[in-house]
């Protein structure tokens, strides 16, 4: 939706537009709940993280330098606020070690040929077909199977599928916002896809069977 | 460099919907997916899984009450200024 440019908006906020700060309210809050929500475990939660971030722009933004766009400025506060939160809470293993965990991810090797075998990293049966893409896979049975795949993510693929898939942000802006490099948000990114993929996989498979 | 393995090939998708494959990795890519129905199929659910995560209903938005409270707090905090 058309924000006017960076520069329009931080004077507008600065001279006190409050048509400007209801805009931007309502244009980035329920992305910004969305991703609160990969930190914390409750909407109410998510709903006071999304408040002190607001809080905290409107504090800040005659300090802004616009070393980066607003949004991503926005959001750099939102998962800073959000982490304290979680550390608050301490609801899942600190971001710093949640790293490990998503080294354990990615598809299953065990649906490939070893390597001493005739045709080594093949596929031993392809993926089963699914519905139509159009069709099915946006029913909303399958819209609840993927947003409990992302429920279950850590929370980095969590953060950075979100901002991504979900909310459309391009890989700089995602890299910019959580801090991290472009490789780092490739891995978390392939793995929640694979993750999500594998969940609406399984669900298929479950409404086949039962057919 | 040989020929991807589809084992190779299911962990470099997103690098390739990215456009971050080297053009000789890019194309063996597409010349696997031209010659293997299960990765055309894998990649085809990829993609379909992407595009139905950017499909998700929206979110619920800020209650009412904070929405509020913020407003208040922007006008309160440009009044003490000027
Ligand atoms: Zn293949």
């Amino acid at each position: 939706m058309g924000l006017p440019p960076d520069d329009v908006v931080v004077a507008a906020l600065r001279t006190g537009d409050e048509a400007m700060f209801v805009t931007l309210l309502d244009t980035w809050s329920r992305g910004m709940l969305r991703l609160a929500r990969s930190y914390v475990s409750t909407n109410d939660s998510a709903e006071e993280v999304v408040q002190d971030t607001w809080l905290a722009v409107i504090g800040a933004i005659d300090g802004f330098e616009g070393r980066s766009s607003v949004k991503t400025w926005v959001y750099r506060i939102l998962i800073n606020t959000a982490k304290k939160r979680q550390l608050r809470e301490s609801r899942t293993v600190p971001w710093s070690s949640a790293f490990e965990r998503d080294g354990e991810q990615g598809l299953d090797g065990s649906r490939f040929h070893d390597a001493d075998s005739p045709s080594p990293g093949q596929w031993k049966q392809f993926p089963a077909a699914w519905p139509a893409p159009e069709g099915e896979i946006l029913a909303s049975e399958a819209r609840i199977q993927i947003a409990a795949a992302l429920a279950e993510l850590p929370v980095r693929q969590r953060a950075v599928i979100t901002l991504r898939d979900v909310e459309g942000c391009t890989s700089e802006e995602v890299c910019e916002i959580l801090d991290i490099s472009q490789s780092n948000q490739r891995v978390l990114l392939h793995r929640a896809r694979t993750a999500v993929r594998g969940r609406l996989e399984d669900y298929f498979d479950t409404v086949r069977r039962s057919a | 460099m040989k020929r991807f393995s589809c084992e190779v090939l299911v962990d470099v998708v997103t690098a390739y919907l990215d456009h971050e494959l080297a053009e000789p990795d890019r194309d063996r890519f597409e010349d696997h997916l031209r010659a293997c129905e299960g990765c055309a199929r894998y990649v085809g659910q990829f993609r379909a899984t992407v595009g139905a995560l950017g499909e998700l209903p929206p979110q619920e938005t800020l209650s009412a009450p904070t929405r509020h409270r913020l407003l208040a707090a922007f006008r309160a905090s440009r009044r003490t200024r000027s």
